[in-house]
C-alpha cells in the first residue's frame, strides 16, 4: 500500500518538475525515487495486510511482482533520457505517464477487490494508449494508438461485463469473499460465464492467441520505447494479474466442484499451444525487429500461460519466468533503441555488422536473444526448465513436448538477428555511446545472468 | 585440489585471453591450456593414489539441482583427452592470422571449459548445461571465422545449431521426466531408478536423438560434412577431435545405464545404424574431391564403429570404444592439421590441385603417412588397439557385424591411401611447398608420439578406464 502511495506521489512530483523548470533533473530524480520505492517495497515484503476494507491486499505475491515492475520501470525511465532527447519540453509528461502506469501495475497485482482490479487495469491501459500514440506527428504511431485504444477499450468492456456477472453470482466484489463462496456447491451459471469473460479480457491484454491480432501492428507502430514497455512491463503485469485472479478467486477448486475443471484445463492447453505456435511461426517471417519481438512475445505468453495449469504451486515459477523474460527484453530493446535511434524503421538490415562496430552491444543483444531462446546459462533457460518441470509434474508431457518443439523453432528467428550482427558487413556509422542506454543494457543482462546462476534467489521467494 | 580446479582455470583463461588483447591472445590461451593440462595430470596422479577429487555442492533447492562433478577413470580419460588436445589445437593455429584473435582464442578456451564440464558433471542438469554451453562457442567460431561463401556457411552453421539444439532439448525433456521419478538429477539416483520397458524405450530414444545428432550416427549426419568443411580448421578439430566424443561418452555414461532394457532389447538396430555409418561414410569418402570433406566422411565412418562398439554392451566393446575415442581424437586432429598445413602453402583444399609434395618435403610426407596409417588402424598404432577391440566385441554379438564393421579397415585403407597418393605423390607440384616449420613439426610430433606410445603400450589407459566401465556394466546388467 505504501508502495502504491509513494509511486503515485512520485508521479505527481514528475509533473511538478515541469512547473519548477527542473527538466534536466527529472530522470535522475525519478530513478532515485523509484529506487527508494523499491527499498520501501522490500521492506514491506513478507507482511500480509489489507487496507481500506480489503481494497488493497498486500501479500508476498504482490510485493514480489511489484518489485519486478519497479525494476523494469527504472530501466524504462533510464532509457527515456536518450529516447526523448528531441522532445525536451515533453519529457516530464512522458516520465510521469510511465510512473502512473507503474501505479496501475502495482494496483493490478495487489487488488483485494475487483473494483480496484479494474481501476488498476484502466490506469495501466490509458497510460499505454497515450504512450502508443505519443509520437504525435507520425501516422504509424497514431494508428497504433487508435488501434490499441479501440481494441483495448473493447477488452476492458468485456472484463467489466465479466465482473458484473461475477457480482451477480456472488453478491460481492471482494476477493476473499468470492474465494470462500466459490466453493459452495450450488453456484449460479453466471459465475463461470463471468469468469470466462474476464479471462478473455485478460488474454487480450496478455496478447495470447486468438486475442493477439492487435499486438504486431501496435508494437510496430508505437515508438520503440513504448514497444519495450508493452512487451516487457505490460505483458508481465497482465499475466501476473491473470494468475492472481485465478488463484485469488479460488477458480480451480470451484471449477472442480462443478466438474468444469477439465474443460478449463483443455482450454488453457489449447490457448497455450496456439499462442506458442502461432507466435513462433509468424515470427519466422518478420523483417522488422519490433514486429518479430511482438510475435516472440506472443509465444512467450503461451509459455507463461502454462503456469495456469498448476496454479497452486507455480507462483514462484511465474515470477521467475516473467523476470527472466522481461530482463532479456529490456536488454534487447536497449540495443534496439541504440541501433535504430536515427532510423525510420527497425528492420533487421539496421543490425548488420553490429558485432564489428559495437561488440559490447552486439554481445548483449546476443545474450538476451539466447536467453529468450532458452540456452543455458541465461535465466531464460532455467525459466523454461522450471516451467517444464512443473508442467510434467502435473502430467502434461504432451504440452511440454510441443513447447520443446516451439523452443527449437524460436531459435530460427532469434538467430537470424545474431547472424545479421556477426556475419554481415556494417552498413552505417554508429557513433556516440549514450551512457544510460549502455548502463541499462549492461545492468539488465547482468541481472539476467545472475538470475541464471542463482535461480533460488527468485524462485524461493514465493514459497 | 579437486576437479573443479580445471574448470576454473579454463574459465579464467577464457576471460584472461579475451582481455589480453589481439596480439597476446594466442599465447595467453596456450599458457592457460597448458596449465589446465598440467592440472589434469596432477589430478590423475591424485586420483590414482586414491584421493577423493570429486565435488558436490547443492546449487538450486527446488527443483533439486546440485553442482556435482565426479571424476572416475572414464571421466578423467576424457578430460585428459580434452586437456591434451586443446593446447595442440591452439598451438597448431599459430601459423594463421585471425581477425579479432582475442575473441577467437577466448571462445576456444571457453569451449574447452564447457566440454571438460560435460565429461565431469554427474548431475543431469549440470551436465545438460555444459553440453549446451559447448555449442555456443563453436557456433560463433564456425560462423565468424569460417571459410567459403558466407551465405552457404551461414546455412550450414545454422542447420548444425538447430539440429543439435533440437536433439538436446528432447534429452532435457527426458531428464525432467527422470527427475519426476527420482526426485533428483544425480546420476547415482538415476541409475537406481526402476523404469518400465516402455518408459526406458522413450528415454533411450530421447537421449539417442541428442547423441546421434552430435556423434553423428546415420541418418542424423547431414549437418556434419558441410560444417567441417566451412568451419575454420581449429573449429573442425574441436568438433571432430573432442566435441563428438561428448556424444559417444554420453552414450556410455548416461544412455546405456539409465535405459539398459531398451539398450538390450533394440541392441541390433543401433549396432546396425552404427555399422551403416561405417559403410556409408567410407563409400562417400571415396568420392570426395575436397580434402576436408573426405576427412569428415572418414570421421563419420570411424565414429559409427565406435558407436556400434558401445552398443554391444560388452566390456570389450565399451573399452574399445573409449580407447578408439581417444585415438581417433588425436589422429583426426593430426589429419585436419595436415590439411591446414597444405592449405597454408597451396591455398586450396581440392585434392586434384595437390600432389607432388613428397619430393619437396619428405619430412611432412612421412609424418602425414604415419597419420594416414594410424587412421586406417595399422598395427602398432593406438587406433589398431581400439578398432581391434571394438571389432572383437562386435564378433561376440554377431560375426556378421564384425565382418561388415571390418570393412572400415579395408575401405578406409583404400580411400586414405588413394588420397595420400593424390595429395603427396606424383609429379613435383608446380607450386612450391615450403618445408614444415618448427611449430608445425612440434604439433605433429606430439600427436604421433601419443599414437605410437599408446599403440605399443595401451595398459595405462585400459587400467584407468576399466574399473569405471565395469561399474557401468554392473548397472546395465543389474536386472
Amino acid at each position: 500500500m505504501n508502495t502504491l502511495i509513494a509511486i503515485t506521489g512520485l508521479g505527481i512530483f514528475c509533473l511538478l518538475f515541469e512547473i519548477l523548470n527542473l527538466r534536466k533533473a527529472i530522470i535522475p530524480i525519478t530513478i532515485l525515487g523509484l529506487i527508494g520505492v523499491l527499498a520501501l517495497n522490500f521492506y514491506e515484503f513478507g507482511t500480509e495486510q489489507s487496507y481500506y476494507n480489503n481494497m488493497v491486499a498486500v501479500s508476498k505475491f504482490s510485493t514480489a511482482f511489484s518489485s519486478l515492475f519497479i525494476v523494469l520501470t527504472i530501466f524504462l525511465v533510464a532509457l527515456s533520457h536518450n529516447f526523448y532527447q528531441n522532445h525536451p519540453t515533453k519529457i516530464s509528461d512522458y516520465v510521469a505517464i510511465k510512473v502512473f502506469l507503474l501505479a496501475g501495475a502495482v494496483a493490478m497485482v495487489s487488488f483485494g477487490n475487483l473494483a480496484m482490479f479494474f481501476l488498476g487495469i484502466e490506469i495501466l491501459s490509458i497510460a499505454l494508449y497515450v504512450l502508443a500514440a505519443s509520437d504525435r506527428l507520425n501516422i504509424k504511431s497514431n494508428e497504433a494508438g487508435m488501434k490499441y485504444f479501440l481494441m483495448g477499450s473493447f477488452a476492458s468492456g468485456i472484463i467489466l461485463f465479466g465482473i458484473c456477472l461475477i457480482y451477480g453470482a456472488m453478491g460481492s466484489f471482494d476477493i476473499s469473499e468470492i474465494h470462500e463462496s466459490a466453493l459452495s456447491a450450488e453456484l449460479p451459471i453466471w459465475f463461470p460465464i463471468g469468469l470466462i469473460l474476464m479471462i478473455i479480457g485478460m488474454l487480450f491484454k496478455v496478447a495470447a492467441v486468438p486475442f493477439h491480432f492487435w499486438a504486431p501492428d501496435v508494437y510496430e507502430g508505437s515508438p520503440a520505447l513504448t514497444t519495450a514497455l508493452m512487451s516487457t512491463l505490460a505483458k508481465v503485469v497482465a499475466i501476473a494479474t491473470l494468475f492472481k485472479l485465478i488463484s485469488g478467486m479460488n477458480v480451480i477448486s470451484s471449477l472442480e466442484n462443478q466438474d468444469l475443471l477439465h474443460t478449463f484445463e483443455v482450454i488453457v492447453v489449447i490457448i497455450s499451444i496456439a499462442s506458442m505456435s502461432v507466435g513462433n511461426i509468424m515470427a519466422l517471417r518478420q523483417v522488422n525487429v519490433k514486429r518479430m519481438l511482438a510475435f516472440s512475445g506472443i509465444s512467450h505468453a503461451g509459455f507463461m500461460l502454462m503456469t495456469l495449469l498448476t496454479v497452486s504451486a507455480s507462483a514462484g515459477v511465474l515470477l521467475y519466468y516473467t523476470a527472466a523474460y522481461a530482463l532479456s527484453g529490456i536488454a534487447a530493446f536497449s540495443v534496439i533503441l541504440y541501433v535504430c535511434r536515427d532510423q525510420d524503421n527497425e528492420d533487421i538490415t539496421n543490425f548488420h555488422g553490429l558485432g564489428k562496430t559495437n561488440p559490447l552491444l552486439a554481445a548483449i543483444l546476443t545474450a538476451s536473444l539466447l536467453s529468450m531462446a532458452g540456452i543455458p546459462i541465461f535465466s531464460g533457460f532455467f525459466a523454461k526448465l522450471f516451467l517444464f518441470n512443473q508442467t510434467i509434474q502435473a502430467g502434461y508431457i504432451g504440452l511440454v513436448i510441443v513447447a520443446v518443439i516451439n523452443s527449437i523453432i524460436s531459435v530460427g528467428y532469434y538467430f537470424k538477428l545474431i547472424i545479421a550482427m556477426y556475419s554481415k558487413e556494417p552498413n552505417q556509422e554508429r557513433t556516440g555511446r549514450p551512457f544510460l542506454i549502455y548502463a541499462a543494457a549492461v545492468v539488465s543482462i547482468a541481472l539476467n545472468i545472475i538470475l541464471g546462476l542463482f535461480p533460488s534467489l527468485v524462485l524461493d521467494l514465493l514459497q | 585440489m579437486n576437479v573443479s580446479t580445471i574448470l576454473i582455470i579454463l574459465l579464467i583463461g577464457a576471460f584472461a585471453t579475451y582481455f589480453s588483447g589481439d596480439k597476446l591472445a594466442s599465447k595467453v590461451a596456450l599458457l592457460f591450456s597448458l596449465v589446465a593440462l598440467g592440472c589434469s595430470i596432477v589430478l590423475l596422479n591424485n586420483y590414482s593414489t586414491g584421493e577423493n577429487i570429486s565435488v558436490i555442492n547443492s546449487w538450486i533447492t527446488q527443483p533439486k539441482i546440485s553442482f556435482a562433478l565426479n571424476a572416475d577413470g572414464l571421466g578423467l580419460a576424457m578430460v585428459l583427452l580434452t586437456a591434451a588436445l586443446t593446447p595442440i589445437i591452439i598451438f597448431s593455429s599459430f601459423g594463421n592470422e585471425y581477425k579479432n584473435a582475442k575473441a577467437f582464442y577466448g571462445l576456444i578456451l571457453f569451449m574447452s571449459f564447457a566440454m571438460t564440464g560435460t565429461f565431469l558433471a554427474s548431475d543431469g542438469l549440470l551436465y545438460y548445461i555444459f553440453w549446451e554451453l559447448a555449442l555456443i562457442p563453436i557456433y560463433f567460431i564456425a560462423l565468424i571465422w569460417g571459410n567459403g561463401d558466407a551465405e552457404e556457411r551461414r546455412k550450414a552453421v545454422v542447420k548444425f545449431f538447430i539440429y543439435t539444439l533440437a536433439g538436446s532439448l528432447f534429452m532435457l525433456t527426458a531428464f525432467i521426466y527422470l527427475y519426476q521419478k527420482a526426485g533428483s538429477f544425480l546420476i547415482e539416483d538415476l541409475y537406481k531408478l526402476d523404469l518400465s520397458a516402455c518408459e526406458q524405450l522413450w528415454i533411450f530414444l530421447a537421449f539417442f536423438l541428442a547423441y546421434a545428432i552430435k556423434i553423428p550416427i546415420i541418418p542424423f549426419h547431414t549437418w556434419q560434412a558441410n560444417v567441417y568443411q566451412k568451419a575454420p580448421t581449429v573449429g573442425t578439430m574441436l568438433l571432430s577431435g573432442i566435441m563428438l566424443k561428448m556424444g559417444l561418452y554420453s552414450v556410455i555414461r548416461w544412455q546405456l545405464p539409465i535405459a539398459p532394457l531398451a539398450a538390450k532389447e533394440y541392441m541390433d538396430i543401433f549396432i546396425v545404424l552404427g555399422i551403416a555409418g561405417v559403410i556409408y561414410g567410407s563409400i562417400v569418402a571415396l568420392r570426395q574431391k575436397d580434402l576436408k570433406k573426405l576427412l569428415a566422411y572418414s570421421s563419420l565412418a570411424h565414429v559409427g564403429l565406435i558407436a556400434a562398439g558401445s552398443y554391444t554392451l560388452t566390456l570389450d566393446g565399451l573399452r574399445g570404444a573409449v580407447m578408439q575415442m581417444i585415438a581417433h581424437g588425436f589422429v583426426v586432429v593430426g589429419l585436419f592439421f595436415a590439411a591446414e598445413v597444405i592449405f597454408r602453402r597451396f591455398e586450396t583444399r581440392e585434392i586434384e590441385a595437390m600432389g607432388g609434395i613428397r619430393t619437396q618435403s619428405p619430412k611432412f610426407t612421412s609424418m602425414f603417412l604415419i597419420l594416414v596409417l594410424a587412421s586406417v588402424a595399422l598395427p602398432s598404432t593406438f587406433n589398431f588397439v581400439g578398432e581391434f577391440t571394438v571389432l572383437y566385441s562386435l564378433s561376440q554379438v554377431n560375426i556378421w557385424f564384425a565382418i561388415l564393421g571390418g570393412t572400415t579397415i579395408i575401405l578406409g585403407a583404400y580411400y586414405m591411401l588413394r588420397m595420400f597418393q593424390h595429395v603427396m605423390l606424383g609429379e613435383t607440384n608446380s607450386k612450391t611447398f615450403a618445408d614444415v616449420t618448427l611449430n608445425e613439426g612440434i604439433s605433429f610430433a606430439v600427436i604421433i608420439a601419443v599414437l605410437l606410445f599408446f599403440g605399443f603400450y595401451p595398459k595405462p589407459i585400459t587400467d584407468l578406464i576399466t574399473p569405471s566401465l565395469e561399474t557401468i556394466l554392473q548397472v546395465i546388467n543389474k536386472n
